[in-house]
């Protein structure tokens, strides 16, 4: 069983290690955007290792880095005592958009790695046969991908990793283009391939956004936080395989990430920092006014009442985390939320505004908006002090570079630009890329 | 759907490979086409003296061994237009240095009137096989080859450099070498792109070789055995019935070409769309389907399957495998790439003061000014044709992409028309000027256009049948009529298409200048005052220091159009435009 293998009690040997890794995109003033600060841990003999963060913390680049695809701007990763500086025999990677080659067959597409590798036809024939057998694609063998369901595609991006008989096995959101019922049954079946041993992998890594899914499969969690990414928190998932996913003890882990992920995170700023706390270099997500109001309607109206765990909160809305934690990250820099002791409570704005008429929505949003959004109110000012009352959209996007990526900043600004529209406290025009005060 | 079919030997059964009813058809279409070209290419071999001797003849039953040259120099083009393509796109994908300047060249090079350099071309040719066909053949194979080869190089870079990131992390991360990378990820995922234009470049070929076969240039007069020198005979001899035997045999080449050629090339690159999603309607082709039902002609097949898979594990072709992704993060020497730059500017100066020093040794500032005088004459014939054609063209494409089922049938119909070379149509032109009494200078133009306006007529077509449906019903539901309708609810939606179109059609319009500016028949000849007949004359003159400025003040023209308007109004049409 897995228990006898697991980490912790034994100190299980380092297959891949990952020490100090620090990536950083130039940018176009010169200077730097970091991405990933600082990373190191292991991957162990023996173990599934998750690497949760929300889209955009760099758990994706941290992936290809840990698989040869990328260098590290500095940092080192080790994988059997070598160096690894390119992609490396024996590390197989499973890709989010299965990455199929659409022009090749389903036997064609497992064999491609083996081809890679130099192996004889007959004898690579042979080993994608019994890939496609063993992940459940028997009969597909001349199909093309495009005739295949998306669960179909995802066992032969399955069956291409297992077939070149990887020690490591990276899997990159490999579950997250899969509709629920189908991603939960290839969870399953990948699990029973993992605990019955029926290939050589000896530790695999994942990552995901997906809070539940982490859980039901990794032995270790790493949390990464976001701007740059680094290692937040790390546990361990002490349940035997397979999981209950109904189970009070699966629950509990599951509540205590979103309480992680949710914790001691106040009004993010650009990864400049502090100087910029407060300033327009405020980073804002980017989260649909619309969006926001729903979410405080939701939290409002019985039973939740103005009070609720984020992961309840998720599931009425039927959003997962990746789309939820913006949402409550929007709601709590407008004042309209606040997290207490792990669970999220409406302030007393937040009351009116779930209580309030369309007109009155809009004005205490605004209000709102000028007073916690720096941005909003710069905006606003010299909106006024201009004569037409017009500034174009370049007038703001070099100072918000100056504390943000270039990504970020865009990011914010199409934000704040939803935002004040729906407050109506400037308009914007798209086709010209101008701001103007509404007329 | 079924499943598409796939030419993988590896996966047809050796014992299966016994002859079927399907080799029964296959085998004499095969070789019958074999038979053909090997007659055909006895001739390309002999000396000039025995092209000299046996002078074209007007008889129609020649017309079928004169279509075989005339498609066998097609062919040869195309093969050299691939090899070009796969070689210099290629290069100009995977270096940024070679980019910077292969990229430019071919740019310009799409913009050179291509019959304006024939006559540089036939006299080097002529001169490297001195006494031989060979080099008129080569001479004429290598202006259609300039007339297609540039925008099939084009898409291939384009495609190589969007190559999908996730099947590009795939193939280094499952350590492809560089060679299976080529092949199994590059080449197929430029196939549609490629088939494609190659497709439009051999629709524009045809013009290309029915002018190039014959040519005189000085005193030098060669008619190559082809449709084109039948037809420039029966020209000189007035004979309309060998010219109506002549549109015959050129309408049979092209559908036999359509048929055998490109309609399985289509369906076979159908394979390689990227998109994962199902195809609405598959393309069809009889021939393809009796190929591939043909066992025997498989098993002929096999060993060439086999050889290709070979290569893909070979160990002498893969030792080189690609690291991993190029980051911004990786430097490349800053100072390199300075002295690059600079080396190109200079080498750049230096042609361009050849040049100079070459047209300055004859001709002084007025020839320049008649030159771009002429320059704007023909200028002004292309733009108001165009216009014309847009008019009449637009409203008539929209009618029938709307409704399918008349769009598949005349879809075919219009790709026909823009294969068909419009030369061969000139002489009835000429009777009519002459038999009306007509202003040349007025009516010759619309030769110029003759050929081309079709590239927007298909291109609204295909617009407008890819109008998405629920619009139509939403403008409908709203009652959007007249030119309310026109102006926001189909133009927008048909917009891009209609820029590709009038953008091929423009640039075919340069083209033919030379040679709709100035015709004849029998004695008769007319002419239009203009860049593109002024290039004409200079090239029965031999005056090479004028034909190069003519050429030269030419491309101007069309890069200074296309900048101004084309790219412009493309941009325009990707910003605003987009269904998405």
């Amino acid at each position: 069983m897995l228990e006898a293998t697991r980490s912790q009690d034994v100190a299980a040997k380092a297959v891949l290690d990952l020490s100090h890794i620090h990536q950083a995109f130039p940018r176009p003033n010169g200077d730097s955007s970091v991405v990933l600060d600082d990373i190191s841990f292991s991957l162990r003999e023996g173990e599934i290792v998750g690497v949760l963060g929300r889209s955009g913390c760099g758990k994706s680049t941290l992936l290809r880095i840990a698989s040869g695809l990328m260098r590290p701007t500095s940092g080192k990763v080790t994988y059997e005592g070598a160096p690894v500086d390119r992609p490396a025999k024996g590390i197989a990677m499973v890709f989010q958009t299965f990455a199929l080659f659409p022009w090749l067959t389903v036997l064609q597409n497992v064999m491609a790695g083996l081809d890679a590798l130099g192996m004889k036809e007959a004898q690579a024939r042979e080993k994608a046969l019994a890939a496609i057998e063993l992940i459940g694609l028997d009969g597909f063998e001349t199909a093309y991908p495009r005739e295949l369901s998306g669960g179909m595609r995802q066992r032969v991006g399955f069956a291409r990793a297992l077939v070149v008989d990887p020690v490591i096995l990276l899997m990159d959101e490999a579950f997250s283009a899969l509709d629920v019922l189908t991603a939960e049954t290839l969870r399953s079946d990948f699990i029973d391939i993992w605990t019955e041993k029926k290939t050589a992998i000896k530790s695999v890594m994942l990552v995901t956004h997906n809070i539940e899914e982490a859980v039901f499969l990794c032995d270790r969690i790493i949390v990464l936080a976001s701007n740059p990414g680094r290692i937040a928190t790390e546990l361990e998932v002490p349940l035997p395989q397979p999981r209950e996913r109904l189970a009070p003890e699966f629950r509990e882990i599951v509540d205590d990430i979103y309480a992680r992920m949710t914790a001691g995170r106040g009004p993010q700023t650009g990864e400049k920092g502090d100087a910029a706390l407060a300033g327009i270099g405020m980073r804002l997500p980017v989260v649909p006014s619309l969006r926001i109001a729903d979410f405080l309607d939701m939290l409002a109206l019985p039973p939740l009442s103005g009070k609720a765990d984020l992961r309840v909160l998720g599931e009425r809305l039927r959003l997962e985390v990746d789309t939820l934690l913006p949402v409550e990250e929007a709601a709590q820099i407008l004042g309209f939320v606040e997290m207490k002791g792990g669970a999220l409570h409406l302030t007393a704005a937040g009351k009116i505004f779930a209580g309030d008429t369309a007109e009155g929505r809009k004005k205490l949003f605004g209000e709102h908006l000028l007073r916690s959004v720096p941005l909003a109110a710069h905006i606003r000012r010299i909106l006024s002090e201009r004569s037409p009352h017009a500034a174009p959209r370049g007038r703001f996007l070099p100072e918000l570079q100056d504390h943000l990526t270039p990504h970020e900043a865009d990011q914010t600004l199409t934000a704040v630009i939803d935002w004040g529209r729906y407050a109506e406290i400037f308009a914007y025009d798209h086709k010209h890329h101008r701001f103007s005060l509404t007329p | 759907m079924h499943a598409p079919v796939h030419l993988h030997a590896t996966t047809i059964p050796a014992k299966l490979a016994a002859p079927n009813r399907w080799d029964l058809l296959a085998f004499p279409l095969i070789f019958a086409v074999l038979v053909l070209l090997a007659v055909g290419a006895k001739g390309t071999f002999g000396s000039l003296e025995a092209v000299k001797a046996g002078p074209i003849s007007l008889d129609p039953a020649m017309l079928p061994g004169y279509a075989v040259r005339t498609v066998l120099r097609m062919l040869a083009a195309m093969a050299a237009s691939l090899l070009f393509t796969l070689t210099y796109g290629t290069l100009a994908a995977k270096s940024k240095r070679a980019e910077l300047i292969l990229i430019p060249i071919l740019d310009v090079l799409q913009s050179v009137p291509i019959l304006g350099y024939i006559s540089f071309t036939v006299v080097f040719f002529m001169n490297l096989f001195p006494g031989r066909v060979l080099g008129a053949e080569l001479a004429s194979i290598f202006a259609v080859f300039t007339s297609q080869a540039w925008n099939m190089a084009f898409s291939f870079y384009q495609s190589l450099r969007t190559v999908p990131l996730d099947l590009d992390e795939a193939s280094r991360a499952f350590r492809f070498s560089s060679w299976q990378r080529f092949w199994r990820v590059e080449a197929p995922f430029a196939v549609p792109g490629l088939v494609w234009n190659m497709m439009m470049s051999m629709s524009g070929g045809w013009f290309f070789v029915v002018a190039s076969e014959a040519i005189s240039v000085g005193d030098e007069q060669i008619a190559l055995p082809g449709i084109g020198s039948y037809v420039a005979l029966a020209i000189e001899r007035q004979d309309l019935g060998a010219i109506g035997w002549a549109l015959l045999a050129m309408t049979l080449v092209i559908l036999l070409y359509d048929q055998l050629m490109f309609r399985p090339l289509v369906v076979w690159a159908d394979h390689f769309r990227s998109e994962q999603a199902a195809a609405q309607s598959l393309p069809h082709s009889w021939f393809l389907t009796v190929v591939h039902r043909a066992r025997f002609l498989h098993a002929l097949g096999r060993p060439l399957g086999l050889a290709a898979q070979w290569t893909l594990r070979a160990p002498i072709l893969n030792k080189a495998v690609p690291g991993p992704m190029i980051t911004e993060t990786t430097t490349r020497s800053r100072v390199v790439d300075g002295l690059w730059y600079v080396g190109v500017i200079l080498a750049a100066l230096f042609a361009a003061s050849i040049i100079i020093r070459y047209i300055a040794t004859e001709l002084n500032w007025s020839d320049v000014l008649t030159v771009l005088r002429l320059g704007a004459y023909t200028l002004l014939r292309v733009a108001v044709l165009i216009a014309l054609a847009s008019i009449i063209w637009v409203p008539i494409g929209v009618m029938i992409g709307l409704r399918p089922k008349l769009a598949e049938a005349i879809q075919p119909l219009a790709q026909f028309l823009a294969a068909f070379p419009a030369n061969l149509l000139f002489p009835f032109a000429v009777i009519t000027i002459v038999r009306f009494d007509l202003n040349p200078d007025i009516w010759l133009s619309l030769l110029m256009i003759l050929g081309t306006q079709w590239y927007i007529l298909f291109n609204v077509i295909a617009g407008a049948t890819a109008y998405p449906t629920d619009f139509l019903e939403a403008a409908s539901n709203f009652q959007i009529h007249g030119w309310k309708w026109w102006r926001n609810v189909i133009l927008p939606g048909i917009f891009p298409y209609y820029v590709t179109g009038a953008l091929t059609a423009s640039g075919g319009a340069w083209n033919a200048s030379i040679v709709a500016e100035s015709v004849s028949w029998g004695q008769t000849h007319l002419t239009a005052q203009g860049l593109g007949s002024y290039i004409a004359e200079m090239t029965t003159k031999a005056d090479y220091p004028r034909i190069v400025l003519g050429i030269a003040v030419m491309s101007l023209y069309v890069i200074f159009f296309n900048r101004v308007l084309w790219r412009r109004l493309y941009r325009y049409g990707e910003r605003h435009s987009r269904l998405d």
